[in-house]
């Protein structure tokens, strides 16, 4: 009778719970579905460490020879040299190739993402479910590739960079995952740099779908700038591309980006999944009844659309932000 | 083995006494048991069901002939609280399943109990009728009118006896004052008000007025979305009128004072025990959700029941409980099939007996558990019809966790979980627990020696 339900299925069974709850007996119970969302939300941090896990093994073995993917202690990556274990690493002969591989900062430490996993506590590591990537997790001390030891809770991959005489044009580069398109991006400076990407074989490997354009004008999309200094010289620039998720993009109830409405006919559907758990990612989005909504007789109409747009199947359909 | 009720210490062996309702094997889901309430006296024995019906047991006379049957409990009267309904506004059916039945204090030969389900509260008078009036004038006994032109005698009615028949009448209803959930209801001390608690809303009402009653407390948030806890649970403070505690599926607790304010949205107390990380899962804020509160008789302490455990508090302390019990800490690694089965939202109660020095809770194969909080010892019992014989001392029972499993033990897996026991109720001053298993009632007593 052991549990051994991934995020996935955990997250496939809740979302099934709170639609099975729309036609209970009685009416929506709140309580239960609140209980059901703070699930939902555990899960899906667990779902989202574990894609950023599979995009970190994919670089791995996209770069067999060693470049240098590391881990980073928690602190913020010190602007100046690199880790111990990074300095190690022997560094590709071909700047061409340096060039070409250009995601990832320059500094000591360079990172692909950062996923501070903040609402759920490193503790999710010993999470009684299945661990699908056991690589992610990394107690303390503990030697990941490379040799370098994680907090436990954060991934940083790295980019593949290489020391401070990186390629200039992508000097203070970030590199960002979208959530829902899988597009990986580079942000130069703090604006989005979707050519210097489609040039890295690097980026695109890991993520499916990259040619993909860029997202249509007015979508905001959400992305994670980097945490790391910035080199000297180089300026910092205003966040490009319109979302920010300013703090920790994981926390709960924080800013919601807009979404793309979709089709939650198949919840299934790990494509699919993506969406959901951002619909599902700040607070308690979308479990209110419609008729709960309406009977709390709004102030004014805008408000009642709001909160009736929340409420209507909200599940399924976009999340308006503030 | 428990220290019974008074000031000498000794061991109490609970017995079998009654079981109330069917053997069927199918159970229907309106004989569900869903609430067990001794009135203040212990006279009577109050349950509700899924069905809204109310069933109420009264004690026998103790017997001088048979002194070992110290009391039975026989049907006193039975009724239909509360009928589905269906809200045309919000296309919602409303369940007529009662969720809490408090008993009011006996001021009159009359019985009140307030009834409750999802919506709305009724006020019910359990009244005696052994007399009836006879010789009217102006209609025979059939209660046919008589033609008065051929009246030629008046006489005066007299009460002669009859039969005795308990009646029930709903004197006050209590309606449309809840958006949400009801899931509890307080009596005050002072006898003329009461409060119901929802989801997010705690209503006050005088029971003479039924067409208004007072928020005391409103936690909803502005924006719906933002929400992150419900009420749980409340009740009033046993003496003090003013205060009252609700607990919140956050895991905390909040006591609060209404000579302070009118909406007491600011608590005078806020209990809460720091969360131990290294017992963090996905289920965590399933698991510390409080499903009870419970002041205790002495209006010192308050007992709330998670889902594994329960705790005592001390109004004093409120950085931690001052005693916490484990109801059955082998499901904790049980937790993600207790999740997909939906165990894992049961809501169990918790009562204390009447000295305050042993609580009560129910667990899962129709186990329920008492633990002593003195001598700092628990048993395990079980209500099956098994063990149903008269006066059959019931034997303690015992889950093994792992490895060699005794004769007698019963091993985690085996667990029926559809046999719990959420409702759990204790005479207030003799060792007599009512037990609700599904659809039957079990009252077991301590044995006279």
């Amino acid at each position: 009778m052991e549990c051994t339900l991934d995020a996935q299925s955990l997250i496939s069974i809740s979302l099934r719970k709170i639609h099975s709850s729309r036609t209970q007996r009685g009416g929506i119970k709140l309580h239960k579905n609140l209980l059901v969302s703070y699930v939902l939300r555990n899960a899906r941090q667990l779902y989202l460490s574990e894609r950023y896990a599979e995009l970190y093994r994919r670089q791995q073995q996209h770069y067999p020879d060693g470049a240098p993917l590391l881990a980073m202690p928690a602190c913020p990556p010190p602007a100046a040299a690199a880790p111990p274990e990074l300095a190690a690493l022997p560094l590709p002969a071909d700047t061409q190739d340096r060039e070409a591989r250009s995601c990832g900062a320059a500094r000591g430490g360079a990172e692909l993402l950062e996923v501070p996993v903040c609402a759920a506590p490193p503790e999710l590591q010993r999470a009684p479910c299945r661990d699908s990537s056991p690589g992610f997790y990394r107690a303390p001390g503990s030697a990941g590739p490379g040799g370098g030891g994680a907090a436990p809770g954060l991934l940083y991959a790295a980019g593949c960079d290489f020391g401070s005489g990186g390629a200039p044009h992508c000097s203070s580069r970030t590199t960002v995952l979208d959530l829902d398109t899988h597009v990986v991006t580079t942000v130069e400076n703090g604006y989005l740099h979707q050519d210097c990407c489609s040039q890295c074989p690097c980026c695109c490997q890991p993520a499916p779908g990259l040619a993909s354009p860029p997202p249509a004008p007015g979508t905001k999309r959400k992305y994670y700038p980097g945490q790391e200094e910035e080199e000297e010289g180089v300026e910092e620039g205003e966040p490009g591309g319109g979302g920010v998720a300013g703090g920790p993009p994981f926390a709960p109830c924080t800013k919601r980006a807009r979404f793309e409405e979709y089709s939650a006919e198949h919840p299934q559907d790990s494509s699919n999944i993506s969406n959901l758990i951002s619909i599902f990612g700040s607070g308690f989005t979308g479990l209110v009844s419609r008729q709960q909504a309406d009977s709390e007789q709004p102030l004014n109409g805008q408000l009642c659309s709001k909160q009736a747009l929340a409420s209507l199947g909200a599940w399924t359909r976009a999340i308006v932000a503030f | 083995l428990l220290a019974g009720f008074g000031s000498v210490m000794q061991d109490v062996l609970w017995c079998f006494s009654q079981v109330k309702g069917t053997i069927d094997i199918g159970v229907t889901e309106a004989d569900i048991i869903s609430t067990v309430e001794f009135n203040h006296t212990g006279e009577l024995l109050a349950t509700g069901d899924k069905g809204g019906r109310v069933v109420i047991f009264q004690r026998e006379q103790e017997s001088k002939n048979q002194p070992h049957r110290r009391g039975e409990y026989n049907v006193y009267s039975t009724f239909q609280s509360h009928e589905p309904e269906f809200d045309y506004l919000k296309s919602l059916e409303i369940e007529e399943k009662i969720n809490k039945i408090r008993w009011l204090p006996q001021q009159n030969a009359a019985y009140f109990l307030l009834s409750t389900n999802d919506k709305t509260v009724k006020l019910w008078k359990v009244s005696e009728r052994d007399k009836r009036p006879e010789g009217y004038n102006l209609k025979d006994e059939d209660g046919r009118l008589r033609d008065p032109s051929m009246i030629t005698m008046l006489r005066v009615p007299v009460l002669r006896p009859m039969d005795l028949m308990v009646e029930a009448t709903p004197r006050r209803v209590f309606a449309n004052a809840h958006t949400y959930h009801i899931n509890s209801i307080s009596v005050n001390s002072d006898y003329e008000t009461y409060m119901s608690a929802d989801d997010l809303r705690i209503n006050l009402w005088n029971f003479e007025i039924t067409n208004q009653s007072f928020n005391i407390v409103d936690i909803k948030p502005a924006n719906m979305e933002e929400l992150t806890e419900v009420i749980t649970a409340a009740e009033f403070h046993p003496h003090h009128c003013n205060t009252f505690v609700y607990s919140s599926s956050k895991g905390t607790i909040r006591l609060c004072d209404m000579r302070t304010a009118a909406l007491c949205d600011r608590h005078a107390k806020f209990f809460e025990e720091p969360e131990d990380p290294s017992n963090r899962s996905f289920f965590s804020e399933i698991i510390s959700s409080i499903s009870d509160v419970k002041f205790s008789h002495s209006g010192r302490y308050i007992m709330t029941r998670d889902y594994l455990t329960v705790k005592v508090w001390d109004l004093n302390m409120e950085n931690r409980p001052i005693e916490t019990y484990q109801v059955h800490d082998y499901l904790r690694s049980k937790l993600c099939s207790l999740y997909e089965n939906d165990c894992i939202f049961d809501k169990f109660e918790c009562v204390w007996n009447g000295s305050d020095s042993v609580i009560m809770t129910g667990s899962y194969n129709n186990f329920f558990r008492m633990f002593d909080r003195n001598t700092k010892r628990d048993v395990t019992l079980e209500a099956s019809r098994e063990n149903s014989k008269p006066r059959a001392i019931l034997k303690p029972r015992k889950v093994c966790v792992g490895g060699k499993r005794r004769k007698d033990e019963i091993s985690v897996d085996s667990l029926d979980f559809s046999k719990k026991i959420l409702h759990t109720a204790w005479h207030p001053s003799e060792n007599i627990i009512a037990v609700a298993a599904t659809n039957n009632l079990y009252i077991f007593q301590d044995k006279v020696n």
